[in-house]
């Protein structure tokens, strides 16, 4: 187990060295001048300005000094917490630009995941040699999966808040209130937040479904479901044992997911204008603000390193295998 | 030798006879490759019949889909039908593009990790763990940020550099299975090199896989193109689907009713990757006896 765990902690810490290398490199080495485009995109006429704000860039970045000492400075920052300053929220630090975004991204994104995982699961299982049910599942499923967040979004938008005008279609929260702790705050934010959290919620179910019912189907194949129904076992004990056993490549899965779910947040918080960090990174795509970028971007990377590794002492707990050191322990 | 060089093209000739008969009584197979096919000629034959430029500003602005406009127009009077098979062709580039780049780099980090082992595994596979971990979606976001040029080419090469890793371990994994079997030993014996061996003898005998591998990243990248092409990173040399559902919404289709604007791109991905998905089911049946229904 201990192996398991240094293993998965070597490839996370690794992961996040490459992350802020890269984070790092891309301005520095990417054709072309980023301190020339960022100035030309200001728009000054004035060449003493020009001048000016081309020297302020240079320092920022630290330009004039030798690249070792560009990177060992930029760890250190880092590691002080400082992201730089927001060009879009100018004097704002990036890391309260975020932090103010990261509440309203992770109420969107922790109880979709957790949710259409558990329910996805249990509908592929239930579904699974179920000849009605699966033939309705499964198609709607692959329909699902294969929907691009933002069009899921956009319908549901047009359809549940345009057209029927049951829920808001834009913001984190009415425009006429104040973030206060109280109960008519708190009802306006969920109504908010309900369309969002059901798109993100829909697409990903479609993909736990049809990997839940394959695993099973495949579970239900093998000798010891044979076996059981031949000793004449309740086909519901049978269906639980596969449950288990089908259970641990979606945990797996789950880890794998992640990427793709945080891509679909973005996406659907930029349909909603939801101000969490999907539209913080639009912002600072469309004001060219690089910090907030990278700084959204180190922000995401360390955030799905962190639910990896959640993930990953979800799996020990669950698998056995994993703390004896035998088979799996390598998933 | 001689005998044996004889029997293999005979053998292959009838497996491939007999995947093609499951493959023609398919349902899944026949219709997630006839709608891809829908809408891939409609990609490319379309635009020779759309004599308007699809950016071009038209006289008619907003106007619900008619016999002039089949799609109706947007905001600025662009003609949709225009728009939408055009940014089929950019759609179907980008996943050819995307998928084909992760597909070779996943096949080489995948058949040698699975083959070499040791040192060399334990390393690709570090580095296929790391590139797995990392987002794929905010590095391309990093990238296309700070690159600017944003041509379907460009936008496909980088969806690729970052596609592969899943697909690099599933081949590991395939290539372990094979490594050991005897007609790989037997060409191990008789000489035959690395890459030989590699593309001789185990490619071949997961080809099908390979395929279905191709197929999964093929829509994956059209997936993750068409994000992108929403967050306003996308090429700004042509039209795509993605680009059209962001114009959409930042010109506000959805408040303005104007629903002819969104719905067609977007039903255009949901198809062409649901489609590809269905279909690779529909393989994996005619491949794999064990799942053939008959």
């Amino acid at each position: 187990m201990r192996r398991y765990f240094r293993r998965k902690l070597l490839v996370y810490g690794l992961t996040f060295f490459v992350a802020v290398t890269v984070n790092w490199m891309i301005p520095r080495f990417m054709p072309g001048d980023p301190v020339a485009s960022m100035v030309a995109r200001a728009n000054m006429t004035q060449p003493q300005a020009v001048a000016a704000m081309r020297a302020y860039y240079n320092d920022l970045f630290g330009f004039d000094q030798p690249l070792w000492q560009q990177y060992l400075s930029f760890w250190g920052a880092l590691l002080r917490g400082d992201f730089g300053l927001s060009i879009w929220l100018f004097p704002t630090p990036v890391g309260t630009v975020i932090a103010d975004a990261v509440p309203y991204t992770l109420a969107l994104v922790v109880p979709s995941v957790l949710l259409s995982w558990v329910v996805g699961n249990w509908f592929g299982a239930y579904a699974a040699r179920r000849r009605v049910l699966d033939n309705t599942v499964l198609p709607i499923g692959y329909i699902l999966t294969a929907t691009p967040y933002m069009w899921l979004a956009v319908l549901l938008a047009w359809g549940l808040g345009v057209v029927a005008g049951l829920f808001p279609v834009a913001g984190g929260y009415s425009f006429s209130m104040q973030p206060t702790w109280s109960w008519a705050f708190l009802l306006d934010l969920l109504h908010h937040w309900a369309l969002p959290f059901l798109s993100l919620f829909l697409v990903a179910l479609g993909g736990w479904a049809i990997g839940m019912r394959n695993m099973i189907i495949y579970e239900l194949e093998s000798d010891y479901a044979n076996y059981l129904s031949a000793l004449g076992a309740p086909s519901r004990l049978i269906r639980r044992y596969a449950f288990r056993n089908a259970v641990l490549p979606q945990i797996t899965g789950l880890a794998l997911q992640l990427g793709v779910i945080v891509a679909g947040a973005l996406v659907t918080e930029i349909v909603f204008a939801y101000p969490g960090l999907g539209s913080l990174i639009l912002k600072a795509i469309q004001n060219s603000d690089f910090f907030l970028l990278q700084g959204t971007f180190l922000f995401i990377v360390l955030g799905v390193l962190i639910a990896n590794f959640i993930i990953d002492i979800v799996y020990v707990v669950v698998d056995p295998r994993t703390r004896a050191g035998m088979a799996g322990a390598d998933a | 030798m001689t005998a044996l060089q004889e029997v293999t093209p005979q053998e292959r000739e009838g497996v491939r006879r007999e995947a093609l008969y499951f493959a023609v009584r398919n349902g899944k197979l026949l219709t997630g490759f006839g709608v891809v096919a829908v809408l891939l000629v409609l990609g490319l034959v379309g635009p020779l019949f759309t004599d308007v430029p699809p950016n071009q500003y038209g006289p008619r602005p907003m106007s619900p889909p008619s016999a002039e406009h089949w799609f109706g127009t947007t905001t600025f009077g662009q003609d949709i039908f225009a728009q939408f098979v055009h940014g089929l062709r950019s759609t179907f580039a980008v996943g050819a593009i995307g998928g084909g780049i992760a597909a070779v780099i996943g096949m080489l980090v995948g058949f040698t990790a699975g083959y070499r082992g040791g040192v060399v595994d334990e390393v690709l596979n570090m580095l296929t763990n790391v590139v797995l971990v990392i987002p794929a979606l905010a590095v391309l976001l990093i990238v296309n940020a700070y690159l600017g040029i944003r041509s379907v080419a460009v936008q496909g090469l980088f969806i690729g550099l970052t596609q592969w890793p899943w697909a690099a371990r599933a081949i590991r994994a395939q290539t372990f299975t094979l490594r050991s079997r005897e007609f790989v030993d037997l060409a191990r014996m008789s000489g035959a090199g690395t890459w030989r061996i590699i593309t001789r003898e185990i490619a071949p005998n997961m080809s099908s896989y390979l395929f279905m591998t191709f197929i999964l990243l093929f829509g994956g990248s059209i997936l993750i193109a068409s994000s992108l092409d929403f967050i306003g990173l996308g090429p700004t040399d042509a039209v795509s689907l993605g680009l059209m559902l962001q114009n959409a919404t930042q010109w506000s289709a959805l408040q303005l009713g104007m629903w002819w604007w969104f719905v067609p791109p977007g039903a255009a991905i949901t198809a062409v990757v649901g489609a590809l998905y269905v279909a690779n089911v529909g393989l994996d049946e005619v491949f794999n006896p064990k799942l053939r229904e008959l």
